[in-house]
């Protein structure tokens, strides 16, 4: 393996997991303060890649199309909540996998209703379509350092506004023992709406960092759905340290797995046994990590839960 | 009386599942042959399923895993061993290796419990389906056709109504088995583990032990199934095995009412009439299908069984 393969993956998973950090993060705040199984975390995520590619498009500037795209995906956020999941708090997680797998073909059709079958383009922005001089011998895409600045930018922003503020403290309160926040005299009720409005918000930013790079596409958000919850329960349902972390290793081990378990599994084994073998193991790899960690930590690396 | 209006219920869905095909040919559909047959499918895994979510109370969200295992047997087979055509050798082969699966995936997810049980068989369904995905020499990703139907002595499977009451003997045979099930010792423990697992054992009883053998069943008659579908269709494919499967099978479990024996049924056949239905008036058919379960959810919540069961 040489040296710059070696650090262009570090980054690329480095990348992979930020991103996956921004859905899980609202994901385990609303697993883990709402006690809410939202299926259709991964429809905000594509909604809001569908509406930043769409207001792009017709502002003709990629900022200014991410900002609009991600308030109004925020406000569409806000808007399911007070609607439709406020409703649900309160029953088992049967009816909330129905009601919310509802609201994923409601929001896919829809979709595809609004903009038609053909995925969408998102460009990259011109100034940031070239490549970048990191170190000797390795250059790196400027939009993907970009996906990297802005996923720490916000884990940031997040543990200032987590850890720091009044909002993140009710916020901590809420997942470590909702019932005592709400004896305490928290009004839960715009706390969860602020909350999935962030989330919200989180996914369109996601959706449209990641969408020049996958396709903005219906049925984008089911794939990135079920690795956010992956992510979110490595990381301890509720705890956004631990959603950090735990997005971080999947970046990792999901990069590290499809770049090198194929190639060393050739030179391990014979040829035709390594091409079936090869994908397979780099594609169930990060499952195999969360078996693991399930079956060691039932509750996850970081149990916010006390 | 009450008891004279079960019978009625029973006797009339069993008169209309025996004359369907002929009642198809009348009005010159036979189309709805196959469809009655991938709907009985469709309601022994959600019968499976309810098992599992209804009587026991694991939610599962991997069950399309064990249907997808059970499918490859008869397409694998199909191609390695194109000898063995006699479904009486295949099915019973493909149910047991569903539940030596079972018995596998059971032991570790059952360590876990709710909503890491529900993540946890969720992950194992997401590794069966990219391992066979990626297993190019049967297919990968676009599947595998079967050649002909698998033989049953002295009928003509190829038949689309042959077929069709093979399928509806061995519903309403598994049917009846868990039925018995459900009334057995093993039920009303399995039916007090739901309630509350502590109670149970520290009541003495060996709740794992219990969980896992529902587990194995519920993966065993999927992975039947599995292999009734691969032959209905003549075509196996890993999107037999994807989350999507296994989230409608656990729909049709709730919209046709959880613990219910029935509920199976009735929730699949809701679900594929209505998406029948729905398809003929628009193409944005999911939309509809969409704000209807949203519906049952908020305004039904025992789903269809609870319906019709009496006031509590």
């Amino acid at each position: 393996m040489s040296w710059p393969l070696f650090a262009e993956q570090c980054l690329n998973g480095l990348q992979f997991g930020l991103m996956l950090f921004l859905l899980a993060a609202g994901l385990t705040l609303i697993f883990g303060i709402m006690d809410l199984i939202n299926l259709a975390h991964g429809s905000l995520y594509m909604l809001g890649a569908y509406l930043v590619a769409s207001l792009a498009q017709a502002t003709g500037s990629f900022a200014l199309g991410l900002a609009l795209g991600v308030a109004a995906t925020a406000a569409i956020g806000m808007a399911l909540e007070i609607a439709v999941l406020r409703g649900l708090y309160r029953r088992d997680h049967l009816s909330q996998v129905l009601a919310t797998f509802a609201l994923i073909m409601i929001a896919n059709e829809t979709t595809r209703a609004l903009w038609g079958v053909q995925p969408l383009v998102l460009n990259v922005p011109a100034a940031l379509s070239g490549s970048v001089q990191l170190f000797a011998g390795i250059r790196y895409p400027a939009f993907r350092l970009l996906i990297i600045a802005v996923g720490l930018a916000v884990a940031l922003a997040l543990y200032f506004l987590v850890a720091r503020t009044r909002l993140g403290m009710l916020v901590r309160a809420g997942a470590s023992n909702r019932e005592m926040a709400m004896v305490m005299g928290t009004d839960i009720r715009w706390l969860f709406t602020a909350v999935f409005g962030v989330g919200a918000g989180l996914c369109a930013l996601a959706g449209a960092m990641l969408g020049p790079l996958l396709a903005v596409q219906v049925g984008m958000g089911e794939n990135i759905l079920i690795l956010a919850f992956v992510t979110v329960v490595i990381g301890g349902i509720g705890s956004i340290r631990g959603a950090f972390v735990g997005a971080l290793l999947i970046g990792i081990v999901d990069t590290f797995g499809r770049a090198f378990i194929p190639t060393g599994l050739r030179a391990l084994l014979s040829p035709a046994v390594a091409d079936v073998a090869g994908p397979s193991l780099a594609s169930i790899s990060i499952y195999l990590l969360m078996v693991g960690v399930l079956f060691w930590k039932p509750q996850g690396l970081f149990p916010a839960r006390g | 009386m009450n008891h004279l209006r079960r019978h009625g219920w029973l006797l009339a869905t069993l008169a209309v599942a025996l004359s369907l095909p002929q009642l198809a040919a009348l009005c010159g559909q036979d189309f709805y042959v196959s469809f009655a047959s991938r709907l009985l499918i469709w309601a022994l895994l959600a019968s499976s399923l309810n098992l599992l979510v209804g009587m026991g109370g694991m939610v599962s969200l991997g069950h399309a895993a064990y249907f997808g295992a059970g499918a490859y047997v008869v397409g694998i087979l199909s191609v390695e061993a194109p000898g063995w055509s006699s479904a009486l050798l295949v099915w019973p082969l493909a149910v047991a290796l569903s539940a030596l699966l079972a018995v596998v995936i059971g032991a570790v997810c059952l360590r876990t419990r709710g909503v890491y049980f529900i993540m946890i068989t969720l992950a194992f369904a997401q590794m069966l389906f990219y391992i066979f995905t990626s297993l190019t020499p049967y297919g990968g990703d676009d599947g595998l056709s079967l050649a002909k139907r698998l033989t049953l002595p002295g009928l003509a499977m190829a038949g689309d109504a042959t077929f069709y009451y093979v399928v509806l003997a061995i519903f309403a045979a598994c049917l009846t088995a868990l039925g018995r099930l459900q009334a057995s010792r093993f039920g009303r423990v399995l039916a007090g583990i739901k309630d509350n697992e502590e109670r149970m054992e520290s009541l003495g009883y060996a709740t794992f032990r219990f969980k896992l053998v529902a587990y194995i069943i519920a993966g065993a008659l999927a992975g039947l199934a599995g292999a009734l579908m691969a032959n209905q269709n003549a075509f196996v494919s890993p999107n037999m095995m994807s989350w999507n499967e296994s989230g409608i099978a656990l729909v049709m479990v709730i919209l046709g009412g959880l613990g219910s024996l029935w509920g199976g049924l009735a929730g699949a056949a809701a679900f594929l009439v209505l998406e029948e239905v729905l398809t003929g008036f628009t193409t944005h058919w999911q939309i509809v299908l969409g704000l209807i379960l949203l519906a049952v959810v908020f305004f039904a919540p025992r789903g269809i069984a609870g319906l019709f069961a009496k006031q509590p």
